[in-house]
């Protein structure tokens, strides 16, 4: 599969006044044509910087200190600002968390979804127009032709956040970047705009990074998953490895304080104990180290290099150093173990 | 939006007879009479003089015959001014107002738009230091030290403008920035800190994301959002134009209404007073009638009459 995107040892600092903050610590992926991969983890740890590096959308008081966004082979970092507004909203476009606050208030919508299209093609107003009309059917917007001539504030939510997404799409992009795009929407709008996503996906072929910290959401719409802690990655693998085979314990924590159909109604959720680490000065060892109950001496002292699980499913954890003693992960982790055996997968 | 500015046009009536009264009344509390200063005049000529322009009468007459002189648009006659009625008098000297005052509107708010604009898209750095400054000189110099300062400098020691003086264009330089000053420097502000807001928006970003070059983001995107609140202080700013005018006028000799209202409350003039005080009124709520309907234009969400969702 073609890699169309790489992100390389990726490091943002942010300068606060506190000092600076070190939010980016050596991000490593990439993403295939035509699959969606999904960042997850908690508030926090970077998943948003992140693919904002990649548009350089970032605020003003952030620097990517090192590292390399590589799109079809060409550093996007080395670009300048008008070299990337020919890239932004063209090959890579962005759909963002909030609906109520995404769209200009004072811009009919269909001007709103009309402006990629004029910025980038060569196209007339009234071509544009109808495009955005077909566009706006695409998402599922009632009647486009008559409502493109009405304001944000005449939409319900989950429409906006269709019309967010159809100006993401309307000029068909290569890359996606969806960051929490139904975190505020009720859980059914959740359904209808995943499912949205994935028959866009297949209609326009585009490739989709979709940032999340929800993972029923992400069993939902991923290929690929990559688990985030403390501005770095600490696994990633298919859906599949990540649910039913994983090996970091940050990973068990969060699959653990999932619920699931088998949760007891009487048991209180699982919780991962403790607050992730204060990035103005990042730890020496796993940042995770202090709230594992597996951690070891090792763990403290020096970061967990990437172990291969199998072909594709990498994780960061000195558990899996062949010198480390076994453990045996939470029941609940055991129980996905057999799940994936059934799958047919071999897991440790 | 036509039954709306009818139904405004209605309130205007309705509120300009309220001030109508209240002046009328408040006006006759005022110590001394018209001529009081008339000593030559005997008590007889005093007498037939009142009874000619119905002073003898009580107040409540007074009254009634203003009110229906009012309605057929009679503002009567003033005392002092060579016996001229108000309606002319206002004509004559209406025109150099109005010109330094629309001038002074007109500068202050797009000079204050563009400085307030240029401070929020450099925050921090000394051009936002700069404007921040301007602003603040602005909104803190009284325009009538302003006058004088400008007067000073540019009229009688560099002799670019004229010192007092209303013939041409060049004359009305002085007056129109002295008066300028005090909007430039209210709109900056808010234009600045609604800007500042406006450009951390995920709005801003999304049009950003869309591939918009920043010249672009600013012109289509922020500017219009940021300009919502800046067209609310425009009918309160207005208002200070127009009595920081009053002074302005004198300190320049320009033959404007200012100068007129201030004399001719000194010496009671009565029709006057009352016709300066309606047409000011009329003014202001004209200034205000076209701000809302401008918000209208400016913000789809207060789209009038419709309540704004079809």
């Amino acid at each position: 599969m073609d890699k169309i995107l790489e992100v390389k040892d990726l490091h943002v600092d942010f300068d606060t006044y506190n000092g600076v903050v070190h939010a980016i610590r050596g991000v490593n992926f990439h993403l295939n044509a035509g699959e969606t991969l999904a960042i997850v983890g908690e508030s926090g740890s970077g998943k948003s910087i992140t693919v904002r590096s990649v548009l350089q959308l970032l605020a003003s008081n952030a620097t990517i200190s090192k590292g390399e966004v590589l799109y079809h082979g060409d550093d996007l970092l080395q670009k300048s600002d008008k070299e990337m507004d020919k890239i932004r909203g063209n090959k890579i476009s962005m759909i963002f968390q909030d609906p109520m606050t995404s769209l200009d208030p004072t811009m009919t919508i269909g001007k709103q979804v009309a402006e990629p299209l004029l910025i980038h093609n060569n196209v007339s107003k009234k071509d544009a127009l109808k495009r955005t009309e077909e566009v706006l059917r695409l998402v599922g917007i009632p009647n486009p032709a008559a409502r493109m001539n009405d304001y944000p504030h005449q939409f319900s939510g989950g429409q906006r956040q269709r019309i967010v997404i159809a100006i993401a799409i309307v000029d068909y992009p290569e890359i996606l970047i969806a960051d929490e795009p139904t975190t505020a929407l009720d859980v059914t709008v959740q359904a209808q705009i995943i499912d949205l996503l994935k028959e866009l996906q297949q209609k326009i072929g585009t490739s989709i990074i979709f940032i999340t910290h929800d993972l029923g959401v992400v069993a939902g719409i991923a290929d690929r998953v990559a688990v985030m802690y403390a501005g770095r990655f600490v696994e990633y693998g298919s859906v599949d490895d990540i649910f039913y085979n994983p090996q970091h314990p940050y990973t068990w924590g969060l699959l653990d304080s999932m619920p699931t159909l088998d949760t007891n109604e009487e048991a209180r959720l699982n919780s991962i104990p403790g607050t992730p680490p204060n990035l103005l000065n990042p730890p020496k060892g796993d940042a995770f180290a202090p709230r594992n109950a597996y951690a070891m001496q090792i763990d403290e002292e020096e970061q967990p290099p990437f172990f291969k699980v199998s072909k594709n499913h990498f994780a960061a954890t000195w558990l899996l150093h062949p010198d480390a003693p076994k453990v045996t992960p939470p029941a609940a982790i055991l129980k996905r173990y057999e799940k994936f055996q059934k799958l047919g997968g071999n897991a440790k | 939006m036509t039954k709306y500015i009818l139904k405004r046009i209605f309130y205007l009536f309705i509120t300009l007879f309220i001030i109508a009264s209240l002046t009328f009344f408040l006006m006759k509390m005022l110590p001394g009479t018209p001529f009081s200063n008339q000593n030559r005049m005997s008590p007889d000529q005093l007498k037939i003089v009142k009874a000619q322009y119905g002073l003898d009468q009580s107040v409540g007459v007074q009254y009634v015959r203003y009110m229906v002189g009012l309605l057929h648009g009679n503002l009567g006659t003033s005392f002092q001014f060579n016996n001229e009625p108000v309606t002319s008098l206002i004509g004559q000297r209406l025109a150099p107002s109005m010109q330094i005052g629309a001038q002074a509107m007109i500068v202050g708010t797009v000079l204050g738009i563009l400085l307030g604009a240029v401070a929020a898209i450099r925050k921090n750095t000394w051009a936002d230091t700069l404007a921040t400054f301007v602003s603040i000189l602005g909104l803190s110099i009284p325009s009538f030290v302003l006058a004088v300062l400008l007067q000073f400098y540019l009229a009688y020691k560099w002799r670019i403008f004229p010192v007092a003086l209303w013939d041409n264009f060049q004359s009305s330089i002085l007056p129109t920035l002295a008066l300028a000053a005090l909007p430039l420097g209210t709109v900056a502000r808010f234009m600045r800190t609604e800007m500042v807001d406006v450009m951390s928006s995920d709005y801003i970003e999304l049009a950003k994301s869309k591939g918009n070059s920043n010249w672009k983001v600013v012109t289509k995107h922020a500017l219009r959002n940021s300009l919502i609140p800046v067209v609310t202080i425009i009918g309160p700013m207005a208002v200070s134009v127009m009595t920081g005018s009053m002074v302005v006028e004198n300190i320049f000799s320009i033959p404007g209404i200012g100068e007129q209202f201030v004399k001719s409350i000194t010496t009671n003039d009565y029709p006057t007073i009352m016709g300066l005080t309606i047409f000011y009124s009329f003014l202001l709520i004209i200034v205000y009638l076209i701000v809302d309907i401008l918000y209208g234009l400016i913000d789809p969400r207060i789209r009038l009459g419709n309540g704004g969702k079809e």
